[in-house]
């Protein structure tokens, strides 16, 4: 078709002209609409809708200029061409009709090829406008759906790496408010033998992507933590994974935090992220810079998981955060910056909170920085006794289900006793019963005290009065490297042996090592009677820990064999751990 | 100004091809329009409302010029200047002027017809 044939409104008071108009018009194949003054044209306009208009400027009841706003409002966001119909020869009047909203004039006497060229010319940009228009509504609701999968994908992920212990008193957090995932992840977790691991992340890139490479980190994290893998473990998992799964060029900048509240130890991991800052009660501030590439980058066998320890005591803060925090900008273009937190650090008041100090020194520093995407901040006290409240998981399998009658055995030999800690691989065994499931912690405990009881004082014959003092401390680890190195011939044997009862269930773990043994026969301790000495093996509180959560504990041989028995019913840990919990 | 004539046959010609059957109804349009016009420049030259008689003036200019009769579109121009001046001693001129122009036009315009 070489012919567009349009609806064509023409408004003129004149017959003659209207006449000899329409006339033209529909010899060029096109349709019309005549009205014989402004208000007609516009009810004629409302009513059939045309595509170019022609008005004449001067007409009774409504003249040109008046209809033509109208007519402009009307059409809203669609382009419905104007063109005055005129014989004005006045400069002014002509600019007046521009200013109404027309968009050209046609002059008196109409000449056919004028009228025809300017139809076509006005027909083509109205279509190139529509077609703009529609491309405009399509990238609108393109955007509308990639806001819309953002805001799922930061659901998902926001239920896959939950809050875990975030909500712990001695943590307190800023992280972005924003629907769309920014990059910024943040994970904590209590361990199964007490403290706790606490990750900060930040992902290259935004949005679905970074969404995507940091769902396994939080399975990584939250799995292996319950576990009781140590940082170390976890961080090479979680290094492994990512680079295994990312592009190149993204990659994960993080910092892990190992907390053990018992010994006062602090250990940080800085791999990209932001200096980590150790505020003492006293107002003494220790840098933890990054020491590490980020994760994602390095392959396995060159990662570095070695992380800084920093003796700490209750009353002394860590705060960790990602760049965001000191990429802040002010209005004139300055960075925020590692200067703007040591500032604020620097000039810290008790009792205010290093967290609540930064944050408003940030807001301070930036109206806007409250809606800045990539700002994660986070702080953690140091207490004596942190309440951790469980982490409530999400879907709690049915106490029937699982395996109630097993029975294993797991021996570690010679060099792989310095290199491997079969605790994680046991205690997982352990808790596919699933009334164990909520008794992890109780697990952990009396497996890992079993398994450090016959290494490092039944194979490496190590004194635990050293680490009764500072010095000693220093000589019992670094006489403990160099004891591991001499293990040929030694073994550690775990026997599990898990039958069920009425109402619950019976643990019986026993372990053996190759080691000389000690007298049990007359440890006060571990025959039974009241009162402690300094004897070389199960001195203090780790005998006194593996009586209170056994029912039995039996010492065999020459005392480097022994079996524990552990109780567990359906009622008996209602309180804590077997009713439901829901996740809030 | 008399320079220009009673009436642009090649105009008419265009019109009579454009109009084909309705070319009679135009002119017969035209001349029952011009006359009312006519009047209503009287009317308003008699009420003294120069402002009418200009718009007047200037709806005859238009129509005029685009039934192909120049002289008489340059008289209607003439008379709307007059009108928005407003000299009405001119405008009362310029319509004597007129109406005798336009008894020549269409008394042309109906020897079309009869053709």
């Amino acid at each position: 078709m070489s012919h567009h044939s349009l609806r064509i409104l023409i408004a003129d008071d004149s017959d003659t002209d209207r006449l000899i108009l329409q006339a033209l018009v529909k010899r060029l194949g096109h349709e019309v609409i005549e009205a014989t003054d402004g208000l007609d044209a516009v009810q004629k306009f409302r009513e059939d809708n045309p595509d170019i208009v022609l008005l004449d400027a001067l007409m009774p009841r409504m003249d040109g200029m008046e209809a033509a706003r109208h007519i402009k409002a009307l059409a809203g966001e669609r382009l419905v061409p104007v063109i005055f119909l005129t014989s004005l020869s006045d400069a002014e009047d002509l600019a007046r009709c521009l200013e109404a909203g027309g968009d050209d004039f046609l002059t008196k006497p109409y000449s056919r090829v004028i009228i025809e060229a300017k139809i076509k010319a006005f027909d083509r940009m109205r279509r190139m406008h529509d077609t703009l228009s529609r491309q405009h509504e399509q990238i609108s609701e393109r955007n509308r759906q990639l806001l819309e999968e953002q805001t799922v994908a930061r659901r998902v992920f926001d239920n896959v790496a939950h809050t875990g212990c975030l909500d712990s008193p001695n943590i307190r957090y800023h992280a972005s408010p924003l629907s769309v995932f920014n990059g910024d992840v943040l994970f904590a977790s209590p361990r199964p033998a007490g403290g706790m691991l606490i990750f900060l992340g930040d992902f290259t890139g935004h949005g679905l992507p970074a969404a995507i490479g940091a769902m396994p980190v939080a399975e990584i994290f939250y799995g292996m933590v319950r576990k009781g893998f140590s940082s170390a473990d976890v961080l090479r998992e979680i290094n492994q994974k990512l680079k295994l799964i990312l592009p190149t060029g993204m990659f994960c900048c993080g910092a892990m935090v190992e907390v053990d509240f018992k010994a006062g130890q602090l250990r940080v991991w800085n791999g990209g992220l932001p200096e980590a800052w150790v505020i003492r009660s006293d107002g003494d501030l220790v840098l933890l810079p990054s020491r590490h590439l980020p994760l994602g980058i390095l392959p396995p066998e060159q990662f570095e998981s070695v992380a800084e320890t920093v003796q700490v005591s209750p009353g002394d803060r860590l705060l960790v955060m990602t760049d965001g925090v000191l990429e802040v900008a002010n209005e004139q273009g300055a960075l925020f910056g590692l200067a703007g937190v040591r500032r604020c650090l620097e000039q810290l008041q008790p009792p205010r909170h290093p967290f609540d100090a930064v944050m408003a020194a940030v807001r301070q520093f930036s109206d806007k920085a409250a809606e800045t995407d990539d700002l994660t901040l986070v702080s953690l006290d140091i207490t004596d006794q942190p309440a951790v409240p469980e982490v409530s998981e999400q879907v709690l399998p049915s106490a029937l289900a699982g395996p109630t009658e097993w029975r294993c055995e797991y021996e570690i030999r010679e060099r792989t006793l310095g290199d491997f800690s079969p605790l994680p691989l046991l205690l997982h065994i352990c808790l596919e019963v699933p009334g164990l499931r909520t008794r992890g912690g109780e697990i952990y405990t009396l497996l890992s005290e079993l398994y450090n009881n016959a290494l490092e004082h039944g194979i490496l014959q190590l004194p635990s009065e050293w680490k009764r003092s500072a010095e000693g401390f220093g000589r019992y680890y670094s006489e403990r490297q160099a004891r591991l190195a001499r293990v040929d011939g030694h073994f550690i044997r775990f026997r599990l042996h898990h039958t069920r009862k009425p109402g619950g269930g019976r643990l019986r773990v026993v372990c053996e090592d190759s080691g000389a043994g000690f007298d049990f026969q007359n440890h006060p301790l571990a025959s039974g009677e009241a009162g402690a000495d300094s004897s070389s093996r199960y001195a203090g509180r780790g005998l006194l820990l593996l009586k209170r959560l056994s029912k039995n504990i039996t010492f065999r041989g020459k005392g480097n064999h022994v079996e524990i028995v552990y109780d567990w019913n359906f009622s008996a840990h209602q309180g804590d751990g077997d009713d439901r919990q829901t996740t809030p | 100004m008399t320079g220009r004539q009673h009436l642009d046959e090649e105009a008419l010609a265009e019109l009579q091809d454009v109009m084909e059957d309705e070319f009679d109804v135009l002119i017969h349009t035209y001349i029952v329009d011009s006359r009312d016009r006519i009047a209503s420049l009287k009317a308003a030259l008699a009420a003294v409302e120069a402002d009418t008689f200009a718009r007047t003036a200037h709806s005859l200019k238009g129509s005029s010029i685009n039934i192909g009769a120049p002289r008489l579109g340059e008289l209607c121009l003439e008379a709307e200047e007059a009108g928005k001046a407003p000299d009405l001693g001119e405008a009362s001129r310029l319509v004597g002027a007129i109406e005798h122009e336009f008894a020549t036009v269409s008394g042309l315009l109906e020897r079309l017809l009869v053709r």
